[in-house]
């Protein structure tokens, strides 16, 4: 689903923040990225949600090379991959609900079409009570779960989580991942980047560690 | 946790229908809660904040300074292009008293001669009591023309669109009344149009000056309270928004700010000019509004001056809505920009 091929990536005239990477990241595959903070994990996630482009090496997304796509197209391609932000992006000023629909609402659909989904999908994350509450009075899990549900919207094909546990006890960390799990067992591909030993022991899945802007993958 | 294990509850929204078999058991049944109800979806764009309260404000008081100004060129134009009017609207022949000349004799026969031309209305002979009147400022009253060598006025209207030829009426009455003298005002209009002329011109400066403020302030107000919706932009354009959708939203949103603030400022700004109007009319003859007339001319915009301030109205409201439309597009290229040159990032941590 998702290749790069020696993908290398350096800020300006600095040194190569990632370097060298080449891995694939199958259909329904699930993996953790991880490695220690500032080895490269947010800026990996940005190039595969296409927020960056590399300065070498070659991402072939969907079947398609990234440097070959339009501008124009790449919305359309972004709206095949979810992705949680590590800060949320929630926008205040819309309910749960609203934040939850706005994958829907940016397509032109209609409100009505979707209403049931979307609230079938906000049981589902548990937060079927909490419908019609802003985010500024959402706990942090809750406000973790909101941004999930706003990312599996519109059906990913790839699910993209920057420390989804980051701001949340063990418990809820948790059930996140119980949710992530489910996510994947209903076929959608996923990517979680954290650092959360913990986290990653309680699955038997792919790592994908970063160190010093390399790659490697251990099954 | 019982909520996050219904997968069947999602089955609508998520990728695939789910797997046979799934591990997590239904919770027990409980009592059917009744179900919530959502709230009308409320738009993309918070309604009102600071910065668009703040912006709507803005925009209301550039378009009522907008609207003054282009009123007051207005005003200016009209009194200016009526004291030119006024004053060529007459010619006067004079004719000096000289020993042996029957003045009245004289003056019928400059105006009789006078109105022999085309071009010319009426003619009106200023009779003794009205030089008399005249001369009242610097000779006091109960003059006696006849004791002083004063000269006399015949006053000629003529037709402003198709004036008479002064220069053959004024050598016929040379060889008619050698005394007679025709001041066709040239000097006074000529001075009077230069001024006129200047005045429009000043006013026009000014106009653009103020337009130019106005467009400035309002183009970089728009832009300081689109700074302020950057995350939104940025949620939209992630969340798979196409540019032009976000550029709608926005623009939607900027036109109500500012068709909201430019109506407001021009309203108020037709509602001084309309009651000063009121005002005048209903003073008429006081010494306060002779004085007010005498510097400003009448308070009257017209209707052109009403369709202009309707169209400052709705040359803000475009602007705004333009400039609304090009930050969002250029916001989103500076995503885009950042994308393909990572030097560029904003901030984002690279962990």
């Amino acid at each position: 689903m998702i290749h790069f091929e020696n993908v290398g990536l350096r800020y300006g005239m600095g040194p190569e923040i990632l370097r060298d990477m080449t891995f694939d990241i199958p259909k329904r595959s699930f993996q953790f990225l991880t490695g220690p903070s500032g080895a490269g994990k947010t800026t990996l996630l940005r190039l595969l949600f296409m927020s960056l482009h590399p300065t070498r090496g070659i991402i072939h997304m969907f079947g398609r090379d990234l440097s070959q796509i339009p501008r124009g197209e790449l919305p359309m391609l972004r709206r095949r991959v979810g992705i949680v932000f590590q800060d949320f992006r929630l926008l205040d000023h819309l309910t749960t609900y609203e934040n939850v629909a706005l994958p829907l609402r940016v397509r032109g659909k209609e409100e009505s079409s979707y209403r049931n989904d979307v609230l079938e999908l906000l049981k589902w994350v548990g937060l079927g009570e909490r419908i019609n509450v802003l985010p500024a009075v959402l706990s942090g899990g809750e406000k973790q779960r909101a941004a999930i549900a706003r990312a599996l919207m519109d059906r990913p094909e790839i699910l993209l989580a920057d420390e989804p546990t980051g701001n949340v006890d063990p418990p809820m960390a948790r059930r996140l991942l119980n949710l992530f799990l489910e996510l994947n067992r209903l076929g959608t591909a996923v990517v979680i980047a954290t650092h959360d030993l913990a986290l990653m022991d309680q699955v038997d899945a792919r790592r994908m560690i970063l160190t010093e802007g390399r790659l490697d993958l251990y099954e | 946790m019982n909520e996050l294990s219904r997968p069947k509850a999602a089955k609508a929204a998520l990728p695939k229908a789910p797997s046979k078999g799934q591990p997590q058991a239904e919770p027990a049944k409980q009592p059917r809660r009744a179900e919530m109800k959502v709230r009308p979806t409320a738009p993309i764009l918070p309604p009102s904040n600071i910065q668009g309260n703040a912006l709507m404000v803005v925009i209301a008081i550039m378009a009522f300074l907008a609207c003054l100004t282009f009123g007051a060129v207005t005003m200016v134009r009209a009194t200016a292009s009526s004291w030119q009017s006024q004053i060529s609207r007459e010619i006067t022949i004079q004719i000096k008293p000289e020993d042996g000349l029957d003045m009245d004799a004289a003056l019928k026969k400059a105006r009789d001669l006078a109105l022999t031309f085309v071009g010319t209305r009426e003619g009106t002979i200023m009779d003794e009591n009205a030089t008399a009147r005249l001369l009242e400022p610097w000779l006091g009253t109960g003059l006696n023309l006849a004791d002083l060598p004063v000269p006399r006025l015949v006053i000629i209207t003529i037709d402003e669109q198709n004036p008479p030829d002064f220069n053959g009426m004024r050598a016929q009455l040379k060889t008619a009344i050698p005394q007679a003298f025709l001041d066709d005002h040239r000097t006074w209009v000529d001075r009077l149009v230069s001024m006129a002329h200047t005045t429009v011109l000043i006013g026009t400066g000014v106009l653009v000056l103020v337009f130019t403020a106005m467009i400035l302030t309002v183009v970089f107000a728009t832009r300081g309270a689109l700074s302020g919706n950057r995350h939104i932009v940025e949620v939209l354009h992630f969340v798979g928004a196409e540019s032009s959708f976000v550029a709608n939203e926005f623009q939607k949103h900027f036109l109500k700010i500012s068709i909201k603030g430019s109506a407001a400022g021009g309203a108020l700004a037709a509602a001084l000019f309309a009651a000063a109007n009121i005002w005048q009319s209903n003073s008429l003859a006081t010494p306060e509004s002779d004085q007010a007339t005498a510097l400003f001319g009448t308070f009257t915009i017209g209707v052109t001056g009403y369709l202009g301030i309707f169209a400052t109205i709705i040359i803000i409201a475009l602007l705004t809505t333009l400039t609304a439309r090009f930050t969002v597009m250029r916001t989103i290229d500076e995503i885009d920009l950042v994308r393909s040159d990572p030097a560029r990032s904003d901030g984002l941590s690279a962990s």
